[in-house]
Order: structure tokens, then C-alpha cells, then sequence
């Protein structure tokens, strides 16, 4: 490792085993938090913000302890954040590295982008259909409006 | 297709579409039966729709229904703040189907997942207007003898018009060849012709209504809504060009019909109602018929 990598790295302690979610765009990183519902969780949380990326330039780091997550449950991130690499950390040592995938549906995560959607005006839970993974385009389960990537916000 | 709710012309298959399109059919033959004696449907209409609900209403009422609702929201519960799952809890309760309208897009699918009986959507904001899709496909099918491989045009606001939406989505799994004719601030979305490009039909824009006329089968006429422009300039300059007069339709096909979902303000002049190429008001009489052949069906009174 680099030595400047090695510096990053340290700002944000290391884990002895757990999952280390990194390359999170910075404006989203409490986003990440909330859709994998990491304010309740009790065990260590350790978050990173605006560190310095040579990829992204800023970015964001969770790592959290004794957490090995669901595919369906991680992939969930990756409509806030798709350039995200998890870590599976053992022992300190990473034993793991893979990317997230966008997912088939999105459950309370997205906000429609119709303010004359129903979802926008009672309280419902959003579903949509993910009918483009690459151009992230997202289907509306109610009104079948069509959310895209320019116009994603977040619940 | 008993205890189903219609909220999206996609709810129902391509054979469930002809199915109920059979039953209109059989009801405009004999369209007094008092076969729905024994049933309450609830129409609900939170915008005012005097159209579509008085169609509703003398459907259910020709079959023997008791209807029940109201006909806009100033005069039930929601004036005074009541969510609209509560006042779908308890109407359900007092009926054995839901006609609704309702201003917001996507409200008739909260409301069919909400209720304990089944929903018809009679207009969900710009979204869905299932029941005048069929009413289109049953005067289409009706006139033509068949959906299939016809020649259509859809004329006038092909942006903002929720029926022309659905009826396009509809007619894409019969064949149809499109002519879209609309002034250029009022096209197609191209998220309506993603249908059309995926089953690889043929489809053409024009802004020249003269030059489509002699082409097509059905002449789909819609009216071009003022409060759909931000400047009031551009619907000025729009707002003549695409209106139809009798003259117009000497080089018609003999087979030609036209279809309007109705109200009409100046976009056919009255000179073509006598032309018997004009079908707008039969088209509505046809939507009592298929709004019989659907409550019929989803209650379970025939099948």
C-alpha cells in the first residue's frame, strides 16, 4: 500500500471483522446510513466523510462491525450510491471486495418525482420497478411515472 | 376477472380486453337486465367528472345497482381533512365495488390496495383512464370489425392527453400503424412510444392534419386544453390549427370514423356531426355498455 493510502485510510480506525462500505459519494453518506438503517444499530459504526479520493475526489467510508449484510439488503445503496465497493473485513484483513448492484425494486427509499403522485401527498410507502439499471430509471408503482437519474431524491 | 380491480389498461391481458369488449357488446344488445339488484357501487368522485360518472351511474342503475357516492370533494369527509385510506376503509364497507376519481396520479392503486372491495379507476390525475380505453377499443372494434392492423391518427394535445396515452399503450398489441398529429410543443412523450418502438410498429408524426386525413381508419380528435401552456401566447398560436370541418374529410376513407373522448369546444365544427363519419356520440353511448360489461364481470355476475 502507498504511503499516502496507508494516511486515508488511518482517518478512519480500522475494523477487526465486519463490512467496510466505501467510495460513497460524500453528499450521500447519511444516506447510506439511513436506508440500511444503521442508526439503530448497536454494535461499533464508524463513518468518514469528505476524505480525499483520487477516484472521486471526495467520498465517504462506513465501516461496521460484526455486520455481514444480505445482497437485497446492501444493494439498496446502490441507487444512492453505485460507484460504492464493499469490504468484508477478518481478522483486519480483507477478505473480500465486490461492487453493489442496482436492484429490481426499490421499497421507501426513492421519492417520486411527481408532486402530484399520491406517495407525495399521503403517507405510503414508495415502491418503484427499476426498468433501467444502467440509466438508473425508475418505475413508479403508482402513478407510472418514470424517475431517472437526474431527478433521483431520496426519502 | 371477479373481485379485480381496473386501474391500468395494463391490469387486464390482451384476451381479458376482447373479453369484456364481448360483453359490451352483449349488453348493448339487450342493456336493461336487472342482474346487479343484490349490489351497492360506490362512486367516488373527488373532482368533479359529470361525464364519466353519470356513464358509471346509468350503467350500474340499468342493471339494477343501488349507487351510492359523491361527486366532488367539497361535499364528503375530505374537506374536512380525512386521508383517503380512511375514506376508502369505510366506503368499502358500505358497497360492493369503488368507482373513483381522484385529482392525484396513482391514487386508484393506493386506493385498491387499501380496499376490501374491488376498484375501478375512473381517472387518476393525468395517470390512467382505463374505462375510456375501452370505450375507444369498443368503438374502434365496433366500426372497423376488427383492432386489428388498422390505420389510426391521434390529433391535437398528444402531451398532456391521459386518454390518447392509454389507448396508443392499448392499440400496440394489435398492429396499429400511428399518425400523431399535434403542434410541435404538444408531441408524443417519448416515454409513451417506448411501446411502439419495443413491438417494432410503425408510427409517424406530422403537424398537417389535411395530410393524414385520407390515410387512416379512425381520426382520434382531442381538444387542446388552454391551461395546458405557461404563456398564454403559445396557445393562440396553436389553438386554431387543428380543427376539423366537414370539407375536410372529402378525400376520407369510406370506412373512416371519428372518435372524440368528448367535450368537444370548437375542435370538430358542428357542421361534421351530421357526416356519418362522426361516431363521437355514439362513442359515448358505447361507454355505458362497456362500464355494464365491467361492473358485470368484476362482481362476478357473469363471466
Amino acid at each position: 500500500m502507498e504511503r499516502e493510502d496507508i494516511r486515508k485510510e488511518l482517518k478512519v480506525s480500522a475494523i477487526e471483522n465486519g463490512t467496510v462500505i466505501d467510495h460513497i459519494p460524500s453528499k450521500n453518506v447519511f444516506q447510506v446510513i439511513k436506508i440500511l438503517n444503521l442508526s439503530e444499530y448497536q454494535d461499533q459504526v464508524l463513518i468518514g466523510n469528505n476524505l480525499d479520493s483520487r477516484k472521486m475526489g471526495k467520498k465517504g467510508i462506513v465501516k461496521v462491525s460484526n455486520k455481514f449484510f444480505k445482497s437485497d439488503e446492501i444493494n439498496k445503496i446502490a441507487l444512492v450510491a453505485p460507484s460504492a465497493t464493499l469490504i468484508i473485513i477478518r481478522n483486519f484483513e480483507v477478505v473480500e471486495k465486490k461492487n453493489v448492484e442496482v436492484p429490481d425494486y426499490a421499497e421507501n427509499i426513492v421519492k417520486c418525482f411527481n408532486p402530484n403522485c399520491i406517495t407525495n401527498n399521503e403517507e405510503i410507502v414508495t415502491k418503484f420497478t427499476v426498468i433501467d439499471k444502467k440509466e438508473l430509471k425508475l418505475r413508479c408503482h403508482y402513478c407510472e411515472k418514470i424517475t431517472a437519474r437526474n431527478n433521483i431524491a431520496f426519502r | 376477472m371477479k373481485n379485480r380491480s381496473l386501474i391500468s389498461i395494463n391490469d387486464f391481458t390482451r384476451a381479458e380486453h376482447i373479453r369484456i369488449l364481448e360483453l359490451a357488446g352483449a349488453f348493448e344488445n339487450n342493456p336493461r337486465q336487472r342482474i346487479l339488484q343484490d349490489y351497492v357501487v360506490a362512486t367516488l368522485f373527488f373532482e368533479p367528472s359529470t361525464r364519466t360518472r353519470l356513464s358509471f351511474e346509468s350503467a350500474a342503475t340499468r342493471l339494477g345497482a343501488k349507487v351510492i357516492g359523491f361527486t366532488d370533494s367539497s361535499s364528503s369527509s375530505v374537506q374536512k381533512g380525512e386521508s383517503l385510506r380512511d375514506t376508502i376503509l369505510t366506503v368499502s364497507n358500505y358497497c360492493d365495488i369503488i368507482v373513483m376519481r381522484h385529482p392525484r396520479e396513482g391514487s386508484a392503486r393506493f386506493a385498491s390496495e387499501v380496499a376490501k372491495v374491488p376498484v375501478i379507476n375512473a381517472g387518476d390525475g393525468a395517470n390512467q383512464h382505463p374505462t375510456q380505453t375501452l370505450l375507444d377499443m369498443y368503438s374502434i372494434r365496433k366500426t372497423q370489425g376488427s383492432l386489428d392492423n388498422l390505420n389510426i391518427a391521434f390529433v391535437g394535445d398528444l402531451k398532456y392527453g391521459r386518454t390518447v396515452h392509454s389507448l396508443v399503450q392499448a392499440l400496440c398489441h394489435y398492429n396499429t400503424t400511428f399518425h400523431f398529429v399535434s403542434p410541435l410543443e404538444l408531441k408524443l412523450p417519448s416515454a409513451v412510444k417506448i411501446d411502439i418502438k419495443q413491438r417494432n410498429l410503425v408510427y409517424h408524426q406530422s403537424t398537417d392534419l389535411l395530410e393524414v386525413i385520407p390515410k387512416v381508419d379512425i381520426l382520434y380528435m382531442t381538444r387542446i386544453q388552454k391551461e395546458r401552456f405557461s404563456d398564454p401566447l403559445d396557445y393562440e398560436k396553436v389553438k386554431n390549427a387543428y380543427i376539423l370541418n366537414n370539407q375536410m374529410l372529402d378525400a376520407a376513407k369510406p370506412n373512416l370514423k371519428i372518435l372524440h373522448p368528448l367535450p368537444r369546444v370548437n375542435e370538430i365544427t358542428t357542421d361534421v356531426d351530421g357526416n356519418p363519419k362522426a361516431y363521437y356520440f355514439t362513442q359515448a353511448l358505447n361507454g355505458v355498455f362497456v362500464r355494464q360489461a365491467l361492473l358485470a364481470s368484476i362482481l362476478g355476475v357473469v363471466d
